[in-house]
């Protein structure tokens, strides 16, 4: 028997398209290849406005893209790898974000901060994220998968209601400024979270700014600035787009990080003793593997993980409150995975690609540009006076509809979307594919007795 | 005392990693049982496990009901009787997949009651499970790279620090061999790279044994090892039990329901019914006993 072709049809749908390619290349094929069908796509709703509004939405699209690449391949850690459902990567978002905002924020606003550098923010974020997760981790771990999936989805809306409370906003800062006080170089009013009105939060997008202006202020450009500037301007593209292009590289990069990293941990001694963890606990612990102590290692990685992503995507704004980390956003992240195909980490990020792309982003915009360029009338006040029409043959009315409700219409889509893909793809669009976890290939065999019936050794 | 024992586990493993060793022992039989001596000078060194007075409930059922009995170094011993004998249990209690009301379990001079499965097998007691437990979605090379115990890619920093990865590599490399060499033992080098969910029941026996060997045990559990194999498998099974008990110095404790299979291959049989040790010795003696005989044929005694 042949086991080299069971490869292709164990590749998901998308796996398969480029054979005859490593599969490095491919996978870059195939992630180039849907970002720029998805550029194309959102060029064409956005043509006709300028070249700036094109620039400036493929940024946003990108900035999307980029954020949900890294949510999805954190989450893949978790549920992908371990098996941990955890729903509640809000949570450790917010966690994320709240504390660099704490750490680093003016220390004369409102809520005030510690002014701490924005590095040391980002990291105090990351480690306070991995803490509740390994608090959240200790018992929740001993649950088996629905139980843990419950738990995080309700320390995810603690977290969340914690932020939001004025109590807890007044308690911290009192409690912070007990300790800060004593300590000199601290401001003495200590960190609070703004409770339901909010947070500043010193964007990490900051220092990419400096770059370009002196001291961050837009008409004051730097060396560098004016270089960049005095190819852009002449095309028509605003400056700050050109920023934020500039930050969006640097998530690129970030992304890249995340990539290596968890290609890493899945192509070692240690992402195998993940995957037996998913397969079958007690067959791991049967072989030596303390199990717990794994999975909390892996839980407390991927919240930092999640912690660092959230800095950066609603970091960037420059402003948090607590209803930007309601568990929808959990909800979003997953069907990135699920549509990439859990379990391999190339498939998150082409699933953050197709998600962002074709179901968050592209039918909101796809009707809008629709209902700029045609005019469907006024929009019916009711779904069935919108579907009523269609029956004799009149569909201008749904178009209307569609077009005026496109924002909410998004999530009937996805809703469908996900019940068509869990019922004919549970896989994704790569998942399922073999990614063997080992630091070498494993088909390289000893090289003795290459004559025993097996074609195992040629694959590479 | 069970630190002692410990470290010597440890510097084994160090010792058989770097000398890599599977279809052909580089351990000599002699060498492992003195070692073992030297770490547990207290047990006569022919009696690795020893379980006295184990004793488990279920709500107000006892399954198993103060059962005691040794494992001698280097022999197969059977583990049999009815359906509902306790057999199974006993070898959860053993495994450390239960944890009993009250007994010990004692293994290489150490008492182990109540320790976590994977500390029991990083001491070198390795099960099998009744019904084969693959990793489905891992291939047969995943599943059998997984095993080896002590591997310096299970420390997260290290599988990922440039540099002290390559260590990691460079021993993944050497356990490759071995696993290819285990295939090779078990004649399933031909499916090495399917995903253990595709192979047949026979193949999962196989592999589920390949995979415990590869941790480099002291001593095995096999829970019913023929159940569901055809004759020619059984064999070959059978087979490799006896290579390994004599050119490795294995000792294998298991559980079968097939009394041929168990008389013909066993030193030692323990016979089990109702949660207790009904009978114990050598197989000739255990087919004439009177209550051994009464017991399978499920008279009232």
């Amino acid at each position: 028997m042949s086991d080299t072709n069971s490869d292709a049809g164990a590749d998901g749908p998308l796996g398969g398209l480029f054979d005859g390619l490593s599969r490095r290349s491919s996978d870059l094929l195939l992630v180039f290849g849907a970002l720029f069908a998805i550029y194309a796509l959102f060029t064409i709703f956005v043509f006709g406005q300028g070249i700036n509004s094109v620039v400036s939405t493929l940024r946003f699209l990108t900035f999307l893209i980029l954020v949900y690449g890294m949510l999805a391949l954190a989450l893949n850690l978790h549920w992908g790898y371990t098996g941990l459902f955890n729903i509640g990567v809000a949570g450790f978002m917010a966690v994320g974000v709240y504390t660099m905002a704490m750490l680093s924020g003016d220390p004369a606003g409102s809520p005030p901060g510690l002014g701490l550098p924005v590095p040391i923010g980002i990291i105090g974020g990351m480690v306070a994220a991995a803490l509740v997760g390994l608090v959240a981790a200790l018992p929740a771990l001993r649950l088996k998968a629905d139980y843990l999936a419950i738990v995080t989805l309700g320390l995810s809306e603690i977290i969340r209601l914690t932020y939001n409370s004025e109590a807890f906003n007044q308690w911290i800062q009192g409690a912070t400024s007990t300790i800060t006080s004593r300590v000199g170089f601290l401001p003495d009013g200590g960190a609070g979270t703004g409770a339901g009105s909010g947070i500043q939060v010193p964007s990490p997008a900051g220092p990419v700014r400096t770059l370009f202006f002196e001291g961050g202020r837009a008409g004051n450009p730097t060396p560098l600035g004016d270089a960049v500037f005095a190819v852009t301007d002449p095309i028509g593209i605003q400056q700050n787009v050109v920023v934020e292009w500039a930050y969006v590289l640097v998530l690129a990069v970030v992304l890249l990080g995340f990539y290596w990293l968890l290609s890493r941990i899945g192509n070692s001694p240690f992402g195998r003793v993940l995957k037996s963890i998913r397969e079958d606990e007690l067959v791991a612990s049967s072989l030596g593997k303390h199990v717990e102590i794994f999975k909390v290692k892996v839980f407390m990685l991927g919240c930092a993980l999640m912690g660092l992503a959230g800095i950066l995507w609603q970091g960037s704004f420059g402003f948090v409150s607590p209803n930007d980390f309601m568990p929808v956003v959990t909800f979003y992240i997953f069907v990135a995975v699920i549509i990439g195909g859990s379990g391999s980490n190339t498939g998150s990020i082409i699933g953050s690609i197709l998600f962002v792309g074709l179901l968050f982003e592209g039918p909101r915009r796809a009707l809008g540009a629709l209902g700029n360029r045609v005019d469907f009338g006024r929009a019916p006040n009711s779904f069935g006076d919108a579907v009523a029409p269609i029956l004799s043959g009149d569909i201008t009315p749904f178009f209307a509809y569609a077009v005026a409700n496109r924002s909410a219409l998004v999530f009937v889509l996805l809703g469908t979307v996900l019940i068509i893909i869990i019922q004919t793809r549970p896989d994704g669009a790569l998942g399922g594919r073999n990614e063997p976890a080992a630091a070498v290939d494993l088909s390289t065999r000893p090289e003795k007795q290459p004559t025993t019936a097996t074609d195992g050794g040629e694959n590479q | 005392m069970s630190d002692a024992s410990d470290e010597t586990h440890i510097d084994e493993a160090v010792e058989t990693a770097s000398t890599s060793q599977g279809g052909t022992a580089t351990v000599e039989p002699e060498s492992r049982d003195s070692e073992v001596e030297r770490a547990a000078a207290s047990t006569p060194r022919t009696v690795p496990l020893s379980v006295d007075n184990l004793r488990k409930t279920f709500g107000g059922i006892t399954a198993v009901d103060g059962v005691s009995f040794t494992v001698e170094s280097g022999t197969v011993t059977g583990l049999i009787g009815p359906n509902g004998a306790g057999k199974s249990t006993t070898f959860n209690l053993i495994a450390g997949a239960l944890e009993p009301n009250s007994g010990t379990v004692t293994f290489n001079g150490e008492d182990i009651t109540g320790r976590r499965p994977d500390e029991i097998a990083n001491k070198g007691m390795v099960r099998t499970f009744q019904i084969a437990r693959e990793l489905p979605e891992m291939t047969v090379l995943e599943n059998l790279m997984l095993a080896p115990k002590h591997q310096l890619g299970e420390d997260l920093w290290r599988s990922v620090v440039p540099g002290a990865r390559s260590t990691v590599v460079e021993q993944e490399a050497e356990l490759r061999e071995r696993v290819w060499e285990m295939l090779e033992f078990f004649e399933i080098d031909h499916i090495a790279e399917q995903e253990a969910g595709t192979l047949s029941g026979g193949q999962r026996k196989l592999l589920e044994m390949a995979r415990a060997l590869m941790t480099d045990p002291d001593l095995l559990l096999l829970d019913e090892p023929m159940a569901g194999v055809n004759p020619t498998l059984e064999e070959k099974i059978l087979d490799r039990i006896h290579d390994l008990r004599v050119n490795e110095g294995l000792t294998f404790l298991l559980v079968e329901h097939d009394m041929d299979v168990i008389m013909e291959n066993c030193e030692h049989v323990i016979v089990m019914h109702q949660g207790k040790v009904l009978a114990e010795g050598e197989p000739e003696a255990i087919k004439n006993n009177d209550q051994v005989i009464d017991a399978y044929l499920g008279e009232d005694i």
